[in-house]
């Protein structure tokens, strides 16, 4: 065995660090064992590659129309995935449309799962009239589909992918807030939990370092499969026109506009829709993965 | 130390109450260590957790070297701290030893943490090898003498134990009651112990009350305990059971109310 | 007694780890009539994934191997899942360690022994709450409707040896199953273990790490270290025992009557662990 892995695997790490760098490697070396789960995540970090590197990694330019060229099969003429209806490069779109896809995933990411988690985690904790306002206001938001609530939120600010990008995580919170309210009440009653209030914590504290950490790892594995369902929602609300505007290369976008053409030529809409199946099933191998990993059940 | 007077626990309310703890009365005197005893659900971890300051809805007196425990006093935490039954449930699964003993001198603003920590777990004899592991990678026994180091960092007056063995095999059970006997000298606590096992109360406790349905029934010295010369007959019972299976005992028992 | 309930011949139980395969068990042996055998050793000594591989429920990367581990004639090696459940829900049960675990928290413990009576249907709660009386619980209609944590420690145990013995099983192995009870209760609960060995012929493994318990109750003992059967011996004369290692079990435990002021703990020797 390696110095280096030796280190990680040490029963007696000499650091708060080493011993986060030892649990994390405990991890990776069972999640290493799914096989369809890496197979995931290899995907997602493609996409990411590609989303950063797009500039390089495209061979024109997506917004570039060329109407003598429009409308290609796969294969010709230099372009490896065919043209729209523009003329525009179908790969380059793909491309740069990583970037679009990447930013609402991660954007939502980052503001439903907090919110989420906030709300869940105080209502919880705190229980009494807190636990029931909280809770009321979530059920408001869960008793509509999210595409619809969705819409109506975009329709009110306004079409756009920034708007887009609003309206899906505003819809997005409320399950997280379910899941982390459900964890907190099975642990807000634990030894820990009384040991830390004894020691004069207060509740801030409480919830920040002790029912939090706790409640992260089910919402990452929550918000991982969740991203396929937020891809597609993005998407639907490009193919019905309220999300990323044209001529923006947005994958949703780009099926919208190529149904037209679906019966003589096919592949402006089927590729897209293949990209945003593939990154989905990505994010949902990953995100079975995770939970296999951190979930505080098992060990 | 310790003054508890009519103390009374409700839970639930109208036809589904329970009075958990009926006009308990006790006092524990500074460096003493006492034993509550009693049928499992007789009220013995309620009556510790209020004085542990976790249970709010209680009538009464309790107090901690006269500060009572209703208010959530600032001096409570470091006047009195406690050790729980199930070392598995007791330490906070995403942090570190190093984490769980530095929380309670990082909460009260003491500093010298480092030192400190590696003291305290020198002192449970443990050693600072066991510093930055996490709870799984412990067995119970080294869990439990973590809880107890996390209830020594504050330096408190009063160490409150409920069943602090009793998840713990007998070997282990051994270095556990000698870790806190020492301890016990060393920092001249006062302890107030709560189990079900006569034979660890009497190797730990100079006096102890017998509880049963919430009450009180008997408060008696160690001495008495050993002679097994109990003065009611619930105790006398409770002493027959502990020597061991016995068909003839079992199918004698019967319940005091 | 002619043929034995439960036949267990080198059991062998290996799990992965990232510092190479542990060896949990290593050669256990033994058969079970209906009696009570008692399986006592310190922590860690694979009393508890013993009785686990019985009922495979160890975690599918824990690798079992054994020469024969049967229930009743059947092989429970080459037992299908589908069978081992079938098995586990109705002829053999397990009480588990920890009940405040075991026992789902957001379910109501009542409901949680309803669902374990074999069959369903408007008799599950009555017998459900039979069983709740049966362990001694007092005001049972009351407990019926409490979730785990409103539960003392004790209750919490009864209420899972009730959730065991609701499908009247064949075979129970209890890991611990009153190691948070008083003593009286304790006794009540052995009571009743008792009488389903000597009425109904149950088998019963009792795994304990009290030496005291065990002796008086069981019939026969196996003392545990390290994987291994250190020795077995008839529960009466435990006392006598010879292996330093159950003489050193033995004495460390405190006793009423006696005014030691330290408990001589266990000096291990890794002469016991050769081959
Ligand atoms: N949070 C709660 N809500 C409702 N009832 C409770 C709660 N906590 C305890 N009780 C009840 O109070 C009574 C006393 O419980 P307690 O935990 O104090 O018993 P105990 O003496 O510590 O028993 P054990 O030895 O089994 O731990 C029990 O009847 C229990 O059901
Ligand atoms: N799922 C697992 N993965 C890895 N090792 C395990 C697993 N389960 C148990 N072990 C190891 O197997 C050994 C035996 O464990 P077991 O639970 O049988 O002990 P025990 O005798 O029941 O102890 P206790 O009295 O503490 O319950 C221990 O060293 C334990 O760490
Ligand atoms: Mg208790
Ligand atoms: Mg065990």
């Amino acid at each position: 065995m390696s110095t280096w892995r030796a280190q990680l695997l040490t029963d007696t790490p000499a650091s708060r660090n080493q011993a986060r760098l030892g649990q994390f490697y405990r991890g990776w070396l069972q999640f290493k064992r799914n096989k369809l789960a890496v197979l995931g995540l290899l995907i997602v970090l493609l996409l990411i590659v590609v989303a950063a590197f797009a500039p390089w990694i495209a061979t024109h330019d997506p917004y570039a129309q060329d109407l003598a060229r429009r409308l290609l099969p796969p294969g010709t003429q230099g372009h490896w995935l065919g043209t729209d209806e523009f003329g525009r490069d179908t790969y380059s779109r793909l491309v740069y449309g990583a970037r679009i896809t990447l930013m609402i995933v991660v954007l939502v990411a980052a503001i439903a799962a907090p919110i989420g988690l906030l709300v869940g985690t105080a209502a919880g904790y705190l229980g009494g009239w807190v636990d029931a306002v909280l809770m009321r206001l979530t059920d408001v938001f869960l008793a509509f589909p999210s595409l619809i609530l969705a819409l109506a939120f975009v329709a009110a600010l306004g079409p756009g992918i920034e708007n887009a990008i609003i309206a899906i995580a505003l819809t997005a919170w409320p399950p997280y807030a379910r899941i982390a309210r459900a964890e907190t009440i099975t642990i807000r009653n634990s030894d820990y939990i009384a040991v830390a209030r004894m020691q004069g914590a207060r509740t801030a504290r409480i919830l920040w370092a002790y029912i939090m950490p706790l409640c992260v790892a089910s919402l990452v594995v929550r918000v991982t499969l969740d991203m396929a369902g937020i891809i597609l929602t993005a998407a639907g609300l490009g193919f019905l026109g309220l999300g990323a505007q044209p001529p923006m290369a947005e994958w949703g976008a780009m099926i919208s506009a190529g149904r037209r053409y679906v019966l003589d030529q096919w592949w402006v809409a089927t590729i897209p829709g293949i990209a945003i199946i593939v990154v989905s099933l990505a994010f949902n191998l990953l995100g079975d993965g995770l939970r296999d990993v951190l979930d505080p059940r098992k060990s | 130390m310790i003054q508890v007077r009519n103390l009374n626990v409700t839970f639930g309310q109208g036809a589904q109450a329970v009075r958990a703890v009926r006009d308990v009365n006790f006092s524990v005197a500074e460096g003493e260590s006492f034993g509550l005893v009693g049928e499992s659900g007789s009220g013995k971890s309620t009556a510790l957790r209020v004085l542990a300051g976790l249970n709010p809805h209680w009538t009464g007196e309790a107090a901690v070297a006269g500060v009572s425990v209703g208010q959530r006093d600032a001096r409570l935490p470091r006047l009195v701290q406690m050790v729980f039954q199930d070392p598995y449930a007791s330490l906070h699964p995403r942090h570190t030893v190093d984490r769980a003993l530095s929380e309670p001198l990082e909460i009260q603003g003491i500093g010298d943490v480092g030192p400190r920590v590696e003291r305290a777990l020198t002192d449970v004899g443990l050693g600072p090898a066991f510093r930055f592991r996490y709870p799984n990678q412990l067995s119970g026994g080294q869990r439990q003498r973590v809880a107890i180091a996390r209830a020594l960092m504050l330096e408190p007056k009063v160490l409150l134990l409920d069943e602090p063995t009793s998840a713990l095999d007998v070997s282990v059970q051994a270095e556990i009651l000698n870790l806190l006997r020492r301890l016990r000298r060393a920092h001249n606590l006062t302890m107030l112990l709560v189990s079900h096992n006569l034979a660890v109360i009497a190797h730990m406790c100079d006096r102890l009350a017998v509880m049963n349905r919430g009450a009180i029934v008997e408060e008696m010295d160690v001495a008495t305990l050993r002679r097994q010369e109990p003065r009611e007959a619930y105790t006398r019972q409770l002493l027959l059971a502990s020597r061991g299976y016995d068909r003839e005992v079992a199918a004698n028992i019967i319940t005091y109310d | 007694m002619s043929k034995p309930l439960l036949e267990v011949e080198d059991l062998r139980v290996t799990f992965p780890t990232p510092t190479g395969p542990f060896r949990a068990v290593r050669g256990v042996s033994f058969s079970l009539g209906r009696e009570r055998l008692g399986i006592v050793g310190e922590s860690g000594s694979g009393k508890s994934v013993t009785g686990r591989s019985v009922l495979s429920l160890l975690p599918p990367h824990a690798r079992v191997e054994a020469k024969r581990l049967s229930f009743d004639g059947k092989d429970l090696l080459t037992a299908s899942p589908g069978e081992m459940r079938a098995l586990r829900g109705s002829r053999i049960s397990l009480v588990m360690q920890d009940p405040k675990y075991s026992l789902n928290p957001v379910m109501r413990v009542g409901e949680q022994i309803a669902e374990a009576v074999r069959d369903k249907g408007a008799g599950a709660r009555r017998r459900a709450m039979e069983m709740l009386e049966a362990v001694r619980i007092r005001d049972p209609e009351r407990v019926f409707n409490l979730y785990p944590h409103e539960v003392s420690g004790g209750m919490g145990q009864r209420i899972m040896i009730a959730m065991m013995l609701a499908p009247e099983p064949d075979l129970l192995i209890a890991d611990e199953p009153t190691s948070a009870l008083d003593v009286t209760v304790q006794m009540q609960v052995l009571a009743i273990l008792d009488d389903l060995v000597a009425k109904r012929g149950m088998g019963l493994i009792f795994i304990s790490h009290d030496l005291d318990l065990v002796a008086s109750f069981c019939d026969r003992v196996l003392v545990m270290y390290g994987g291994r059967v250190m020795e077995e011996r008839h529960a009466r004369d435990l006392r006598q025992a010879t292996h330093p290692y159950t003489q050193g079990l033995l004495d460390s435990l405190p006793r009423i009557d006696d005014d030691r002021a330290e408990l001589p703990t266990l000096k291990r020797d890794p002469a016991w662990l050769k081959d």
